[in-house]
């Protein structure tokens, strides 16, 4: 059971949820957040109530089995075709940010 | 043959066939008119004239060596913004895919091609196909050619803006919980969303992948139903497409009959929340369908009425997944001040400069409604919604036909209006929701103004899934009653911009 008191929304929450997602929050954005995912939370919060556990989910419309292609090679994409999108690229490879040690 | 931009799709098709007139005098019109009018309605992202011109020149010269007969062929189109076109700006609206160019076409767009329908540009669109008023576009909001200061609804805005102001006779779109339907509907064109899984979803950029269909938007029942058939169809590269025949929608169009029928109206979308000029346009269509022979009954679906709040929790929770992808490594911006940042740190620079407000509001609950503790009552709820709801539709096609509703609660609102309100502005999706959640199909089309704005109200018909047929079967049979009694399409009743 879920009601709009108990769903945990706070700044700390939303501040945790902005790094979760990669979303550097601004401090007026943490506090426009709150309220609105609070409202919104509080708006959806029935639907908490309607379904018994023996309904089954539903995760997509059509019942899904694995699907298999055909073991034939068709051309992928080539280097030349994706480098200029790239923000950076050297050497053949997408050059990142260093992503290890703590930011200087 | 006069005033091109005026005809149908299936007219100018005819026209180029016998060589009455060329695709490339048709693609010109249209690009004029664009440059006459797109600075006022916004529906364009991205046009190249030179490009649409020279494709247009080889569809003639295809078309006159007798190496093109589909039944579009030479006709002008625009695309959403979503559906990626190879080395052709593709943004989804959003400024953290400013200036990226896809390496690859989406199925849709080869299919297109090869059909030798001539694109005429990149329509506008909420970013990430995220809300229904097209303001919440990264490149400004497109304007709804009734009435410039209204929206043209969303998210696809653009391509129905394109249709309706006569910049395009034919758009494509996408629907997740109403993208195509409610936009046609405020603007007083045609949209459908196709049975998911009936056309390929290879190449459009995802938003939530077990709600996304993309379809065709048009001026009239019959050029939907020939821009269906030519992107319909089993695609190895999507492993959601149906691997089944695809239907005869013209043949459908054409039969233009309910006589016998049984049409339900859907007893929650009505009454409370719905402009009574809506409901006004509403009642008289279900008497039109009676007088050309169907039987209306009232059919309850108990379930919908927790359908937006399953909606807005499934479709966040897919959408931060999917825009995960965006993270300024590998194509799209980065942004990056050079002081030896960690690559989380430029991710969430990125991301947080790319990304508008309401997508960054529908990753925060997504992220939010599948963290553990709240993962049960939230998503594992709404999946078990999505379950009832899809019941209520098979209770309801066991004693009718099809099913209808208002397309939208009410008509296209001022810009702006509601754009730090996202309670109501969801609500614009009530009657659409349904539809994307269980995976059927439905048609939007236009039934008249309301009395009390002078505004287009749409009707949607729904039917069940792989039964798009239905849709324009009974659209046909109640647009061409509405077109007797009007004289022409609704849409010629639009302030001529």
């Amino acid at each position: 059971m879920t009601d709009a008191a108990a769903n945990g929304i706070d700044q700390d929450l939303v501040v945790h949820l902005g790094k979760l997602a990669r979303l550097e929050l601004t401090d007026v954005e943490v506090e426009h957040y709150t309220l609105q995912l609070e409202q919104i939370l509080g708006a959806i919060t029935s639907i908490s109530e309607v379904a018994a556990d023996d309904i089954p989910p539903t995760s997509h419309p059509i019942p899904m089995v694995n699907v298999y292609r055909e073991d034939v090679a068709i051309p992928g994409l080539l280097q030349e075709d994706f480098v200029p999108g790239a923000p950076s690229f050297e050497d053949d490879r997408f050059r990142v940010p260093r992503i290890l040690g703590e930011p200087t | 043959m006069n005033d091109l931009i005026r005809q149908s799709a299936a007219t100018l098709a005819t026209a180029i066939a016998r060589k009455e007139v060329s695709s490339e005098e048709v693609t010109h019109a249209h690009l004029d008119r664009i440059s006459e009018v797109d600075e006022r309605v916004h529906a364009f992202l991205f046009v190249d004239p030179d490009a649409s011109i020279a494709r247009a020149r080889e569809v003639d010269q295809q078309i006159a060596k007798g190496e093109l007969s589909s039944p579009l062929a030479g006709v002008p189109i625009a695309l959403k913004d979503l559906l990626a076109t190879k080395g052709v700006p593709t943004t989804c609206g959003s400024r953290i895919l400013e200036g990226w160019r896809p390496p690859y076409n989406a199925t849709i767009v080869d299919k297109l091609h090869a059909a030798g329908v001539v694109s005429l540009g990149k329509t506008n669109m909420d970013e990430f196909a995220m809300g229904s008023s097209t303001e919440h576009s990264g490149y400004g909001p497109t304007h709804n050619p009734w009435d410039l200061e209204r929206i043209p609804g969303g998210s696809g805005g653009g391509s129905a803006a394109a249709v309706a102001s006569f910049e395009s006779p034919l758009a494509i779109g996408t629907d997740t919980g109403g993208s195509i339907r409610q936009p046609a509907a405020v603007t007083g064109t045609v949209g459908v969303k196709p049975t998911y899984g009936g056309v390929s979803r290879y190449g459009i950029v995802a938003l939530a992948s077990s709600l996304d269909q993309a379809g065709p938007c048009a001026r009239d029942v019959m050029d939907t139903a020939l821009l269906h058939s030519v992107i319909a169809g089993h695609d190895p590269r999507d492993s959601t497409s149906i691997n089944a025949p695809v239907p005869d929608f013209v043949a459908a169009a054409l039969k233009a009959d309910v006589r016998g029928m049984k049409i339900g109206v859907i007893k929650e979308l009505q009454g409370e929340g719905f402009q009574s000029g809506v409901l006004e346009r509403f009642n008289q269509s279900l008497e039109i369908l009676t007088e050309l022979g169907a039987e209306i009954v009232e059919v309850s679906c108990p379930h919908f009425q927790y359908a937006l709040g399953a909606y807005y929790l499934i479709l966040p929770s897919e959408a931060s997944s999917n825009l995960a992808r965006f993270d300024g490594m590998r194509f799209g911006i980065r942004v990056d001040d050079g002081k030896n940042r960690s690559v989380e740190q430029v991710m969430g620079a990125t991301r947080e400069k790319g990304f508008g407000a309401e997508v960054k509001r529908r990753i925060m609950l997504g992220t939010y409604a599948l963290s553990s503790g709240y993962y049960d009552a939230y998503y594992g709820q709404a999946q078990r919604i999505r379950t009832l709801i899809t019941r209520d539709f098979e209770a309801a096609f066991s004693k009718v036909d099809v099913l209808v509703s208002p397309t939208s609660p009410i008509t296209a609102f001022k810009i702006g209006e509601k754009l730090d309100d996202p309670l109501a502005m969801y609500l614009n999706d009530i009657a659409t929701i349904p539809v994307n959640l269980a995976g059927n199909c439905a048609m939007s089309l236009p039934i008249g103004l309301a009395s009390e704005d002078g505004l287009p109200v749409g009707l949607q018909i729904i039917a069940p899934a792989m039964a798009d047929s239905l849709l324009y079967q009974v659209g046909s049979a109640l647009e061409s009653a509405l077109v007797d009694r009007w004289g022409g399409l609704l849409i010629s009743e639009a302030p001529s911009l």
